[in-house]
């Protein structure tokens, strides 16, 4: 449903009138008619991202093209270029480093009346794991296209590296700049798979409101942890007063999550958008998060406004400073499973213009994004800051919070 | 079979013991469960009519308007909190060092 009316959305849009959005949609729903799919479109993205000592700059490619009224393919391209590490990371000693991830998407649509099927890929690389996905989706409108059912079955198999600095050559000592990262071979090569159940409904309820509901259960199996995260526990033998020792994970983790989506139209022209998900898994975290979103045209322009509210639960098996060193069959450290809070607040232009010499394009438009991230740890203390000599003893320390700036600048076309 | 019939009779009669008030209760469920069946036969008419969908088509009313865009700040969540799916969207890899 969501990319059929995307698809007739575009054509009242291209038309720019209202009565040949309505002829439009009359003909598409006839009874012996069928959906449509989306429009061809090109999209261009450049993302910055700053916080916590963290720098990631990223583009992405985006195409998606029919052939045919039956047949449809999309393929992205995301590249990440990651500066720094984030600061349980950055604790256990690693040194700032930069990495690069890749991710190819590439996902077919096949219409068949009112039914479409979709079967997708993603391979994502970075030095140190490497991950594919398949997806496979089928959706259906039904009830006169007021309801669109949809399913989606995802599997995913992900392998796991640690890198180490090695010296490139044999002098010794190794020369600053002859360090090389390799593969831990002490590390090895873990594995994680993970599969993914979904279920969608999106529902026309009036002439101005749309829902759509999302359900998705996750199962994760194998090395779930991360190589350089570790496990902070009192150390009385040490100055600082910590010491630390490698996370322990559970070897499976399913989660469930929904999420609801109500977007409804207001009278003068402007969209109002709230969002809620619902989140628990097997590590015992549970999670609520909260969007409203406002969309206001005007002239050649759209704004958007966005604040998002984020709120969970620590995991059963999380501690921000454990009493001794295997104190717990399962430990961890991680800020991401402490119990937290976060808001975000976002601002966003469109401006739509035309290319001249160039008929192919019906319309393009210039973008610019800005998100303000603002976490606030409950459990995870700034471990270092600790200083018992100074009266600031480990598990004393200011609580931590981290703020992000985002950035988004990209250029779509539809042709 | 006729354990059945003796049973569906001991029923009966247990029913023709209850209050008017219950037997009004059941009557009425057993009525709306009918009423329920027979709807599910017919076919649904939508209340929204394809010309009344107007509003629906623009633009603004997108879940999704721009999908580069929405993929990416669903990444910069997704590796920063525990929470996971439930939106519809879906992505790869890691990146969360």
């Amino acid at each position: 449903m969501q990319l059929m009316m995307r698809g007739r959305r575009g054509s009242a849009r291209g038309h720019g009138r209202a009565w040949l959005a309505v002829a439009f949609f009359a003909l598409y729903s006839a009874p012996t008619l069928t959906g449509v799919l989306p429009e061809d479109t090109a999209e261009g993205l450049y993302d910055h991202y700053s916080g916590d000592d963290q720098v990631i700059e990223g583009k992405t490619w985006l195409i998606r093209k029919k052939f045919g009224d039956k047949f449809d393919v999309q393929y992205s391209r995301a590249t990440d270029v990651v500066s720094g590490a984030s600061v349980d990371v950055r604790i256990t000693g690693a040194s700032p480093y930069i990495e690069q991830r890749t991710e190819d998407n590439v996902s077919m649509q096949y219409l068949h009346d009112k039914t479409t099927y979709t079967v997708g890929f993603i391979h994502s690389y970075e030095p140190d794991y490497t991950s594919n996905t398949t997806t496979y989706s089928v959706s259906q409108d039904m009830f006169g296209d007021l309801t669109t059912v949809s399913m989606t079955y995802k599997r995913e198999w992900d392998d796991i590296f640690k890198m180490i600095k090695e010296c490139g050559t044999s002098a010794s000592p190794c020369p600053a700049d002859d360090f090389v990262k390799v593969h831990d071979p002490a590390f090895g090569r873990k594995r994680m798979d993970e599969r993914s159940y979904g279920f969608g409904l999106t529902q026309i309820l009036s002439r101005n409101a749309i829902l759509a509901i999302n359900y998705d259960l996750i199962t994760d199996e194998g090395f779930i942890s991360n190589p350089y995260r570790e496990a902070r526990y009192l150390d009385p033998t040490v100055a600082r007063g910590w010491s630390l020792e490698p996370e322990i994970y559970p070897g499976t983790r399913t989660s469930n999550a929904i999420g609801g989506d109500f977007k409804y139209y207001l009278p003068y022209r402007a969209a109002v958008d709230l969002q809620y998900r619902y989140y628990e898994d097997t590590f015992g975290v549970h999670a609520h998060t909260v969007q409203l979103s406002y969309t206001q045209p005007w002239r050649n322009w759209t704004f958007d406004a966005s604040a998002r509210y984020y709120i969970q639960s620590q995991a059963d098996f999380y501690s921000d400073l454990f009493p001794f060193a295997g104190s717990q069959n399962f430990v961890t450290s991680n800020q991401d499973l402490a119990a937290y809070h976060s808001y975000s607040f976002g601002v966003g232009a469109t401006y739509q213009f035309g290319i001249p010499h160039a008929p192919w394009i019906e319309r393009s438009t210039a973008n610019i994004r800005y998100d303000r991230l603002m976490t606030d740890y409950q459990n995870f203390r700034d471990w270092l800051l600790a200083n018992p000599a100074a009266g600031i003893n480990p598990g004393e320390e200011p609580l931590f919070s981290l703020r992000a700036n985002i950035y988004e600048i990209y250029l779509s076309l539809w042709f | 079979m006729l354990a059945a019939l003796h049973a569906a009779r001991a029923a009966a009669r247990a029913s023709a013991r209850l209050p008017r008030a219950r037997r009004a209760l059941s009557l009425a469920l057993a009525a709306g469960s009918v009423a329920v069946a027979l709807a599910g036969c017919s076919p649904i008419q939508p209340w929204v009519k394809p010309y009344q969908r107007e509003h629906l088509a623009d633009p603004i009313m997108s879940f999704d308007r721009h999908p580069a865009s929405s993929a990416y700040l669903d990444h910069v969540y997704a590796v920063r909190q525990a929470a996971r799916g439930g939106t519809g969207a879906e992505g790869g890899g890691c990146g969360c060092n």
